[in-house]
């Protein structure tokens, strides 16, 4: 028992890293149908930008400040200029293929501009291990857990309390009657984008102690996060956050007692036979067919 | 009258690739062999996505899939020529699989169902030592011959695969010519408009992943016999990203898509070596631009022009 | 007939001149993106900085090196394109790549056109198949698993041991080599633990080696993962020894895991903290052009380029088939080869023997506790 806690609770501190990551995505895919491919990169590059500012001394909550800055103009602003703007009308193939093309470029640009290797990252949370038990948990485990579930609960309120969120979720629902209630939906879908931005700040604040700050930290962190959006319901933030939890804590608990080569394939399997049965998602709502 | 001048170009493109590769030396025609693969297995992926409209990013599997079939029966001391049907055999049954999410779930929901069996056919790659020699690899893998003919020279290699490439072509355009293919597109435009016109939505879906993934298994052949090596690595999700970008890029859902969508996947970033380790970099800008440009693909540019000839050529009021 | 004789003398003084500029051209093959990027980077780092040395110093009997750099993006069907582009361009010799599965690929074209081929690969395969253009640039695992079998059953005298280890070339490999290497010493495997290569979660892994009871546990994974095991591993209070190979006890691993790599154990083939005055100097000046602490792969790629010279040199002339020739069998004393920063002997194989360490991490500093003899004779 005291073996299941550990991983159960190990499976939930990694899985709430995943469900960061896919937060943001989900955001960007319910307002504006984007999808972002290049998410893992939109965590790696804050990562870089906070050691950056760190190395020459901005203290820390001054270099998140000013990370965030930066990520809403890049990330943010000109991404939905320079990417999303031009290309959604032409579909969701268009816009995947120039995210794919960014996260290559992103990630390589890092790698020959700074360096192809790991850095340490210092956690938020420090590094003390508690046992309960038998069962050890580590400040940053419990750090990293809370702060998902605060940044996924302000970002739900945020929706679902403000006149702006409401306002973002009507752009969401249907843009067409958005506008005839006279909502500004190009401002509302640049919030999404800025929103984006910043909870990949937060992110990479929280993962990067864990993840490690390494050029191709995005690959596989971005593909969990579309795993975790997906399977969680990707028109629902909250879904992000269980569907992250789900995956964390599936694969450790298939790494122990179904086998460590397969975990990965045992989770995924498991998550497709849902997908198939619900396909809106573990807390999605269905969308219909539309002709 | 308007299709003529694509299909000059097809012609003289051909002519070249007949032609010219005698000249090449070694790394020239290793890699328009590679090219050639990858235009092989983009062929299929361009029917999935781009006539039949399923979201697929998990064609890599099938890459592999095909190459280690090939590599295994060769292996087994059998013959390259009992290893490629076998492996566009294997490949559609396996995609005929693939299929069936498809009928259920759509865009976002399908492309994690594709991404999720290129995870697990990845890991079977990778952990059935006994089978596929696990993390590292089948070395050896011979090439062919044919009616006595030894192809396993670069130069005869390479018109080897050029061969199949054109076989594979002719094989899909025709079936685009049949009113298969309309079905195919009709399907992609609209579903439901496609049933009620009494088109079997669910065969036509099964049936585009199935060839698709066949294609690609051929292509994992060849490949496997000009690396003459196979391990997991090429098979990753990576290059399932990558296949899909040289569908998009070159224009999905058009014929000759597929031969320029490899060429920007393939040899674009052999061509952008000079950048040294901003080579990549350079690349993935490449592609950015290359979508913002022609959103539509590299294709549809003679489009392009024509819309703006005849703007140009409207009298201004 | 007379308008020729010009040509003809313009030709010979081009030729003439060009030899007098003559030089050694050296493609590097590495991976420099993709999932061996970190060590593929490191060994161009280090052979950049001895051609650069090299160069300074007059060349090799008088010809300049001049490298290529190139990219395999860590997949074997574009590591033989390289190969061949290399051949192609009349490469002297190769140095690359470090994965296994595309050095397979790659050696066989080196071999058909002669190039001499050095690679930071370990899989044991590659020197078995009598290529006599492949060296190494490293202990093998077939060296050093049985060094680490052995200090595991002899010194810290377990009957029992966890393993676990990433599943990619290089730490399968490594793992079967061990394993048989633990079975010459009569050491038991007790768990037998595979992860993957990026895994976040190592609760489960360690889970299973104190579910095992071993004595000891040894750990064969890439730095990021090395990094995150031995926290794990601290954070369950794993109270056993914990031994790894090289990578365990590397600067990066010590940098990333903090405090939880105190304690660490492991053998190591090459190190910048080895107690040699040659290394020590090679050191200072790798952090003074690249603003780190050169690794094992850095090590690997800087010497080999001095393994080349000693080759030629030894050679007598820069003619590829025989400088490969004069170095099996060689024998490199750091005392003639600065650049090789160690005594090394090459076999007839391509293989290399040399000294190595076991070395113990104290208060984030790699110490060296052992040296462990080479096996020949200097």
């Amino acid at each position: 028992m005291a073996d299941f806690l550990q991983l159960f609770i190990s499976g939930l501190a990694t899985g709430s890293i995943y469900a960061l990551a896919g937060l943001g995505f989900t955001l960007l895919w319910q307002t504006s149908g984007t999808i972002n491919f290049a998410q893992g990169e939109f965590v790696m590059l804050p990562t870089f930008a906070l050691l950056a500012f760190s190395a020459i001394g901005v203290p820390l909550p001054a270099a998140f400040a000013l990370t965030c800055v930066l990520a809403v103009v890049v990330l943010g602003w000109g991404f939905k200029r320079g990417i999303a703007d031009p290309l959604l009308r032409f579909g969701s193939m268009p816009v995947v293929v120039a995210t794919l093309g960014l996260s290559i470029a992103l990630r390589n640009g890092v790698r020959a501009g700074y360096s192809a290797e790991a850095h340490p990252f210092p956690s938020l949370f420090g590094d003390d291990v508690f046992r309960i038990g038998r069962v050890a948990v580590t400040s940053v485990d419990v750090g990293t857990l809370a702060a998902a579930l605060v940044l996924v609960l302000a970002t739900q309120a945020f929706l679902a309390r403000t006149v702006t969120g409401r306002a973002m979720q009507a752009v969401a629902q249907d843009t067409t009657s958005a506008v005839v209630l006279g909502i500004d939906v190009p401002r509302m879908i640049f919030y999404t984008f800025a929103i984006n931005a910043i909870l990949a700040c937060a992110a990479a604040l929280l993962i990067a102690p864990t993840y490690l700050a390494k050029f191709d930290m995005g690959e596989s962190l971005g593909t969990k996060a579309f795993f975790a959006a997906v399977i969680g319901g990707f028109n629902n933030s909250r879904g992000a956050l269980l569907g992250g939890l789900v995956v964390g804590v599936c694969e450790n608990l298939a790494a122990a007692y179904v086998s460590a080569s397969y975990k990965d394939a045992v989770a995924l399997a498991i998550f497709i036979v849902v997908i198939l049965v619900r396909p809106q998602g573990l807390v999605g709502q269905r969308v219909e067919r539309k002709v | 009258m308007t299709r003529q001048p694509r299909w000059l170009i097809g012609m003289v493109g051909m002519a070249a690739l007949l032609v010219l590769p005698p000249f090449l030396r070694s790394y020239g025609l290793y890699l328009l062999s590679y090219w050639l693969v990858f235009v092989i297995a983009t062929m299929g992926l361009n029917l999935t996505v781009g006539y039949a409209g399923q979201a697929s990013l998990g064609h890599a599997a099938f890459l592999g899939i095909g190459a280690y079939s090939v590599a295994i029966v060769m292996k087994a001391g059998c013959s390259f020529w009992l290893g490629l049907p076998l492996s566009a055999v294997l490949c559609f049954v396996v995609g005929l699989g693939l299929g069936f999410p498809a009928l259920r779930v759509q865009s976002i929901y399908l492309a994690f169902a594709t991404l999720g069996f290129s995870v697990a056919a990845l890991l079977v790659m990778r952990y059935e030592e006994w089978l596929t020699g696990g993390t590292s690899g089948i070395n050896d893998v011979g090439r062919p011959s044919l009616f006595g003919l030894d192809l396993g020279g670069n130069l005869a290699y390479y018109y080897f695969v050029l061969a199949v490439a054109v076989v594979v072509a002719a094989l899909l355009r025709g079936v685009l010519r049949s009113p298969w293919g309309k079905a195919f597109t009709a399907l992609r435009d609209n579903p439901i408009r496609a049933e009620s016109l009494g088109i079997d939505v669910r065969a036509y879906t099964l049936l585009s992943f199935a060839i698709g993934a066949s294609c690609a298994g051929i292509a994992g052949a060849l490949l496997a016999s000009l690396v003459q090596f196979v391990d997991p690595t090429p098979f990753g999700l990576g290059v399932s990203f990558t296949m899909y970008l040289m569908v998009v890029v070159g224009g999905s859902g058009t014929f000759f898509g597929p031969a320029l969508g490899a060429v920007v996947g393939v040899l674009l970033p052999e061509w952008l070596r000079f950048a040294q380790g901003w080579y990549l970099t350079a690349f993935g800008v490449a592609v950015i631009v290359l979508m913002l440009w022609l959103p539509g693909g590299l294709l549809s540019l003679p489009d392009r022009l024509k819309a703006r000839a005849i703007a140009a050529s409207r009298p201004r009021t | 007939m007379t308008p020729k004789l010009p040509t003809a003398t313009v030709l010979i003084w081009l030729l003439a001149a060009s030899t007098a500029h003559a030089q050694l051209k050296i493609a590097v093959i590495q991976e420099l993106s993709g999932t061996g990027a970190t060590a593929g980077t490191n060994f161009k780092n280090g052979v950049e900085l001895a051609v650069k040395e090299i160069n300074a110093a007059g060349g090799i009997l008088g010809q300049k090196l001049e490298a290529t750099i190139d990219d395999t993006q860590s997949n074997p069907g574009i590591a033989k394109a390289l190969a061949l582009k290399a051949v192609d361009d009349g490469a002297f010799a190769v140095f690359g790549p470090t994965f296994s599965g595309s050095m397979i690929v790659s050696m066989t074209q080196t071999r058909t056109a002669e190039v001499p081929n050095f690679t930071g690969a370990e899989a044991a395969s590659l020197t078995q198949q009598h290529n006599p253009y492949i060296f190494r640039t490293s202990l093998t695992q077939t060296t050093s698993m049985p060094r680490v079998a052995l200090y595991i059953a002899g010194t810290l005298k377990a009957k029992t041991v966890a393993v676990i280890f990433v599943n990619n070339d290089f730490g399968k490999g490594g793992r079967d080599t061990f394993v048989k290497a633990a079975a010459a010493v009569h050491l038991t495997v007790a768990a037998d633990i595979s992860t993957e290569a990026g895994q976040l979660d190592f609760s489960a892994p360690v889970l299973k080696a104190k579910q095992s009871n071993a004595d000891a546990v040894f750990v064969y994974t890439n730095e990021e993962e090395s990094a995150r095991c031995l926290r794990e591993l601290r954070k369950q209070a794993f109270s056993k020894p914990i031994i790894g190979e090289t990578t365990l006890a590397g600067q990066r691993v010590i940098e990333l895991a903090g405090p939880a790599a105190n304690g660490v154990l492991a053998h190591v083939g090459l190190t910048a903290e080895a107690p040699i005055p040659a290394v020590r100097e090679f050191r200072a000046k790798f952090e003074k052009a690249y603003k780190y602490v050169p690794d094992h792969n850095v090590i690997k790629g800087y010497t080999s380029v001095y393994f080349l010279k000693a080759g030629v040199e030894a050679a007598g002339k820069p003619n590829r088939v025989a400088v490969a020739r004069a170095l099996h069998g060689l024998k490199i004393s750091a005392a003639k080869q600065p650049g090789a920063l160690m005594d090394v002997a090459i076999d007839d194989n391509g293989d290399l023997d040399r000294a190595s360490f076991i070395v113990q991490v104290k208060d984030g500093k790699q110490q060296v506790k052992e040296v462990l003899p080479p096996v020949a004779k200097f």
